[in-house]
C-alpha cells in the first residue's frame, strides 16, 4: 500500500481496484413545488469503485443531498420523483426494483448516514434497539448473539464502556458519540455502498477530525465504497480519492483530488478551492464566491454558474457545456476548456 | 413518472382534485358566514315575524312544504306557537354575539397576560403560568353547573364563563411566541436603542403575534358556539324564552315524535355555522402557518 | 419517573384543595347555609334558627368552618342532597357505575377509532381514507352533540324502532350512547395523530430508519406511532374537559342514570351539597385521568425519565 508522503492529505493510490460497486448514469430527480419545478439533480452521472471514496461537493441546493436520496430512493414522493436515469449495482439498474426489493437492499447493500445525529437517531428507542435493528433485519441475528454484536460494533467505532452504553437513550449521548452511533449503523452489515450526508457538519471542529480519521479506519477495515457529501472543500482533500463538484442539479467538474486541485478547470471548483483558507498565507479578507445560489425553479438559459462566472462570455449564455475531458479520468462542464 | 410529463386529466371528476380547491379557496364556509352575519346584523328586517310572539292556533305547526303547513311560518311553529324560523335568526344574533364578545375579551386579555408573562419573565410568569394550569385542571362544565346553582343562569353569566375559560389558550400560545420572539435579533436591537419595554412590546414583539392569534380566535369559535349551545340545551345558560338555539333543541326534544322540526332545524343552523367557523379556521391555519397544526 | 409522579400528585393535591376551597367560598356566597334546609314557609323561632347554626358550626370563624367541611368531605360525607332528601355521597355512588361504563366503553371505542383512522389519513396522504378521515373529525367537532343524539333517538328510535332509546339495558341500549359520546373524543384524537404523524414521518430519524431497510409496516406502527402518540397526550386535558361535557350532555339525552345527568338536576334543583359532592368526585376523576395520561407520556418519552 503506497501512501503519499504529503502528510497534509492522506490518500490511498494504487488498492483502489477498478471494480464499478455504483454506477449512476443520468440520474433525474425533478420536484413540483409552489414556485415552479425545481430540477434537483438535472443529469448526473459518476461511477463508484470499490473502497474508493468519491466526494461529492457544492453549495447548500446543489442537489449533492437529493442525489444521495435518490440513488436511496428516499426521495419524499408527493413533492419529489425520480423521472429519469439507471443507478446500476451488481448489474442491476435499483432504480427499477420494486419497493420490497429495494428495502431489502437498503442497509445491506447500500447505506447512508446522515448529517444530524440528534435528529437521526429516534429519541424514544434505547441505542440497542436501534443500533441491532439493521442486524436483526438483514442478518437475522437475535438473542445473545445480537447483544454481543452491538457491543462489538459499538467498540468499533471506539465508544467507551459498550456494554452500559447499550441501554442509554440517544439524548443521553454526547454529539460525538451519536454520530458514532450513527456510522455504526450505517456500517453494521458491511454494505457495498456507504453514503455519507455531510456527516460531519454538526459536529465540533475539534471532534470533527477524531470522526474523519474514524470513518477513514472503519473503511479500510470494510473495504466499503463511499460517497461523501460535503460543502466543504478542505474535508474532501483529506478524505476523498476522486471528487465531483456540483451546481445547480448537475456535475460540472469530476476526477480524481489530486488533479482537480492542481488544476481546476471548471470556473466555480476554482472558486470553491480558492474559499478554503490556506493557513500559511495572510488573506485580508475570505474569498466569497460572487452573486447568490441559483433559484432552481427559475435556471438561466445556457450555462447555470454563467451569471457569478468570472470568465464568463456569450457562448456561456446560450448552450450549457457539455462535459468535456481534460485529463485522465477528469472531465469539466465549460466552454473554456474546448479545443 | 407522469404527473411531471403533463398527463391529460381523464374525464369525469377528480375527487382530489374538488376537494384541493375546495380547501385552497374557501368560497363556501365564507359564504355562509357572511350570511349568517348579515341575518344576525338586520334580524328585526329579515324575520318575518316576532321571535316571542306565540299564536296559539300555530302551535306545533309543521314547516310550510307538508300538508298542514302554512306560508306564515316557513319552518312550523314550536309548541307555543312561535314561529322558528324568526326564532332561529334571532338565536343568531344571540350566538355570534356571545361568541364575538366572549373572543374578544377572551383573546385581548390572554394576550396582553401573555406577552406580559412572556416579556418580563420572573414571579408574573409563574404566577399566570399557575392561574393557567388551573383552568386547565378544572372542567369547564362542572364550574358552569356550579355557577348555575350559585347565580341564576343568565346571558351574562354564560359570557363571563365562557371568556374565563377562553383566554388561558390565548395566553399560553401568546407567551411561547413572545419568548420566541424575545429572543430575535431585532427585539435586541430595540433594545440597545433605547427602546422602552412597551415600546418593545407592542411595536416589535405585537405584530409578530397577531397571526397566531387570528388563527387561534378563528378555531375556537366553533367550539364556543357548540358549548354556548349545549349550556342553553341542559337549561343553565341562556333562560328563555330568548330563542338561543340549545335551549330551542331542549323545548323540541319532548315533541320529537310528533313535531320534529321544533328541535330539527335549530341544529341544522348550529351545526352550519360552527362547520363553516371550523373549515375557515382551518384553511387560515393552513394558509399562515402550517407549523400551527397542532391547535 | 418516580419523581414525575411524585411531583404530578403533588399538584393533583395542591389543585384540589384550590377546588376545594373555590367550591367552600362560593357556597358560602349563596347565603346562609341554613336556608337550604326550609322553604320561605317555615316558620322559625329565633332561638331555634341560632341552635341550628350552632349545631352547623356557623359561629365558629370562616377557616374553622372550612377544615370542617373539608374533614367531612374527605370522609364522604357531603351532607344530605336537598333535593332526594338521601346522603349525597349514597346517592353520587348510586349512579357511578353507569357513567363509569358508558364513558369507560365510548372512550375505548373512540381511542380505537380515531387513533388507527388518524394513522391511516396521515399515511395515505390525499387518499379517499384521508378524505374520510378528516370529514369524520370535522363533522364530529361541527355538530352539537345534544342534537345529533335526539336525531339519531328519532331516526333509529322512534321512526325505525330499531334501537332502545333510554335507559340502560342489554347492549343494544349502549349503540346510540357510545356512538355520539364517542365521537367527538374520536375526531380530536383523528386529528392530533394525523398532524402527529405527518410531522413524524417527514422526521429525519424515520427517513434514517428506512436507509437501515426497515419495512413501512415497522416503520409506521414501531418508529413513528410511538412518537406519534406524544401530541395527543399532551392534550389529554383538554380531550378529557370536552369529554366530561360530553358525557352530561349525553346521559341527559338518553336518560341514562350517571353522575353526569345527576349533576344536571343538581343544578337545576340548586341542591348545594349534591353538587358539591359531585363537583369533588368529577374533580378526582379528571385529575386522575390527566395524571394517567401524564405518567403515560412519561412512560412513552424517555428524554422526561431520564433528565
Amino acid at each position: 500500500m503506497e501512501t503519499t508522503g504529503d502528510r497534509s492529505r492522506e490518500t490511498v493510490v494504487g488498492t483502489v481496484d477498478e471494480r464499478v460497486v455504483l454506477e449512476v448514469e443520468g440520474l433525474r430527480t425533478h420536484f413540483v413545488t409552489r414556485w415552479g419545478l425545481v430540477k434537483a439533480v438535472d443529469g448526473v452521472s459518476f461511477q463508484l469503485h470499490a473502497g474508493e471514496t468519491l466526494g461529492l461537493v457544492g453549495e447548500s441546493g446543489c442537489g449533492k443531498s437529493v442525489t444521495a436520496l435518490s440513488i436511496m430512493r428516499l426521495v419524499p414522493s408527493p413533492p419529489g420523483q425520480i423521472v429519469g436515469g439507471r443507478v446500476l449495482m451488481e448489474g442491476n439498474d435499483i432504480l427499477q426494483a420494486d419497493e420490497h426489493e429495494m428495502t431489502q437492499l437498503r442497509g445491506s447493500k447500500i447505506a447512508m448516514i446522515l448529517q444530524d445525529p440528534m435528529t437521526a437517531l429516534n429519541p424514544v428507542f434505547n441505542i440497542t434497539d436501534q443500533a441491532s435493528e439493521a442486524l436483526r433485519i438483514h442478518k437475522g441475528l437475535s438473542g445473545k448473539d445480537l447483544k454481543e454484536q452491538v457491543i462489538a460494533m459499538l467498540r468499533r467505532v471506539r465508544i467507551p464502556a459498550p456494554e452500559i452504553r447499550i441501554r442509554d437513550y440517544p439524548h443521553q449521548l454526547s454529539g460525538g458519540m451519536r454520530q458514532r452511533v450513527v456510522g455504526a449503523i450505517g456500517i453494521s452489515c458491511d454494505p457495498l455502498v456507504l453514503i455519507a450526508d455531510e456527516p460531519t457538519t454538526s459536529l465540533d471542529a475539534t471532534i470533527q477530525a477524531q470522526y474523519l480519521r474514524l470513518l477513514k479506519d472503519l473503511q479500510q477495515q470494510t473495504g466499503t465504497a463511499l460517497v461523501f457529501i460535503t460543502h466543504d472543500f478542505g474535508i474532501v482533500a483529506k478524505m476523498c480519492d476522486r471528487v465531483a463538484v456540483m451546481y445547480a442539479g448537475r456535475i460540472v467538474e469530476q476526477g480524481d483530488v489530486r488533479q482537480i486541485f492542481d488544476s481546476p478547470s471548471h470556473p466555480y471548483t476554482e472558486a470553491l478551492i480558492n474559499s478554503v483558507p490556506k493557513l500559511e498565507e495572510k488573506i485580508d479578507r475570505l474569498y466569497a464566491i460572487e452573486g447568490q445560489p441559483p433559484t432552481l425553479w427559475d435556471l438561466p438559459g445556457g450555462c447555470s454558474f454563467a451569471p457569478r462566472c468570472p470568465y464568463v462570455n456569450d457562448r456561456c449564455h446560450e448552450e450549457y457545456p457539455s462535459l468535456l475531458t481534460v485529463g485522465d479520468r477528469h472531465v469539466a462542464a465549460c466552454w473554456l476548456r474546448e479545443g | 413518472m407522469s404527473s411531471i410529463t403533463g398527463k391529460l386529466t381523464p374525464k369525469g371528476i377528480n375527487v382530489a382534485k374538488v376537494f384541493g380547491t375546495l380547501r385552497r379557496w374557501p368560497i363556501i364556509p365564507v359564504a355562509v358566514v357572511l350570511f349568517l352575519m348579515i341575518i344576525a346584523i338586520f334580524a328585526p328586517l329579515v324575520a318575518p315575524h316576532h321571535p316571542l310572539e306565540a299564536k296559539f292556533e300555530k302551535r306545533n305547526v309543521p314547516p310550510v312544504w307538508t300538508e298542514e303547513g302554512t306560508s306564515e311560518y316557513l319552518m312550523g311553529g314550536d309548541h307555543i306557537g312561535r314561529d322558528i324560523l324568526s326564532r332561529i335568526i334571532f338565536g343568531t344574533r344571540i350566538s355570534l354575539m356571545v361568541a364575538a364578545t366572549v373572543l374578544a375579551a377572551g383573546a385581548f386579555v390572554g394576550t396582553a397576560l401573555g406577552v406580559t408573562a412572556g416579556y418580563f419573565g420572573g414571579i408574573v410568569d409563574e404566577i399566570l403560568m399557575r392561574l393557567v394550569d388551573f383552568t386547565y385542571a378544572v372542567p369547564f362544565i362542572l364550574v358552569a353547573l356550579v355557577a348555575a346553582v350559585i347565580w341564576e343562569p343568565s346571558l351574562q353569566l354564560v359570557i363571563i364563563l365562557l371568556a374565563i375559560f377562553t383566554w388561558p389558550p390565548f395566553a399560553r400560545q401568546v407567551r411561547v411566541e413572545t419568548l420566541q420572539l424575545k429572543a430575535m435579533d431585532y427585539v435586541a436591537m430595540a433594545r440597545v436603542s433605547g427602546a422602552s419595554s412597551l415600546r418593545i412590546a407592542f411595536k416589535h414583539i405585537l405584530p409578530g403575534i397577531v397571526p397566531t392569534v387570528m388563527v387561534m380566535a378563528s378555531l375556537q369559535v366553533g367550539a364556543l358556539v357548540i358549548t354556548e349551545s349545549v349550556l342553553s340545551f341542559l337549561g343553565v345558560g341562556i333562560p328563555a324564552p330568548d330563542p338561543s338555539w340549545g335551549s330551542m333543541v331542549a323545548q323540541g326534544r319532548n315533541y320529537v315524535a310528533t313535531a320534529w322540526w321544533i328541535a330539527f332545524f335549530p341544529g341544522v343552523a348550529i351545526f352550519l355555522i360552527v362547520f363553516s367557523m371550523n373549515f375557515l379556521g382551518d384553511w387560515l391555519r393552513d394558509t399562515l402557518d402550517p407549523k400551527l397544526r397542532q391547535l | 419517573m418516580r419523581r414525575l409522579i411524585a411531583l404530578r400528585l403533588g399538584a393533583f393535591v395542591v389543585v384540589m384543595l384550590a377546588i376545594t376551597i373555590l367550591v367552600f367560598t362560593l357556597s358560602r356566597m349563596t347565603g346562609d347555609p341554613r336556608y337550604l334546609y326550609m322553604s320561605q314557609y317555615t316558620r322559625i323561632t329565633t332561638e331555634e334558627w341560632e341552635a341550628q347554626g350552632r349545631a352547623m358550626g356557623l359561629d365558629k370563624p370562616l377557616v374553622v368552618q372550612y377544615l370542617l367541611w373539608l374533614g367531612n368531605a374527605m370522609k364522604g360525607d357531603f351532607g344530605e342532597s336537598v333535593h332526594y332528601r338521601i346522603n349525597a355521597l349514597d346517592l353520587i355512588r348510586q349512579y357511578l357505575p353507569a357513567t363509569l361504563k358508558l364513558s369507560g366503553i365510548s372512550f375505548g371505542i373512540a381511542v380505537l377509532v380515531g387513533v388507527p383512522l388518524g394513522v391511516l389519513s396521515a399515511v395515505k396522504r390525499g387518499s379517499l381514507w384521508d378524505y374520510f378521515g378528516r370529514s369524520f373529525a370535522l363533522l364530529g367537532q361541527s355538530v352539537p352533540p345534544f342534537w345529533i343524539a335526539i336525531v339519531l333517538v328519532w331516526v333509529f328510535g322512534v321512526e325505525l324502532g330499531l334501537l332502545p332509546t333510554s335507559r340502560q339495558g342489554d347492549w343494544s341500549h349502549y349503540v346510540l350512547p357510545v356512538a355520539v359520546l364517542g365521537w367527538l373524543p374520536a375526531a380530536g384524537l383523528l386529528r392530533l395523530t394525523r398532524s402527529s404523524m405527518l410531522e413524524v414521518l417527514d422526521s429525519e430519524y424515520v427517513k434514517f430508519a428506512r436507509a437501515k431497510g426497515v419495512g413501512p409496516m415497522k416503520i409506521i406502527w414501531k418508529h413513528a406511532l410511538k412518537n406519534a402518540l406524544l401530541a395527543p397526550l399532551t392534550f389529554a386535558a383538554i380531550l378529557l374537559a370536552s369529554f366530561l361535557t360530553g358525557t352530561v350532555v349525553i346521559e341527559t339525552v338518553f336518560a341514562w342514570p350517571g353522575i353526569g345527568r345527576l349533576a344536571v338536576q343538581a343544578a337545576l334543583n340548586t341542591d348545594f351539597p349534591l353538587i358539591t359532592g359531585l363537583s369533588l368526585v368529577f374533580a378526582i376523576i379528571f385529575l386522575m385521568c390527566s395524571l394517567a395520561a401524564d405518567v403515560a407520556y412519561g412512560l412513552i418519552d424517555p428524554r422526561i425519565r431520564y433528565r
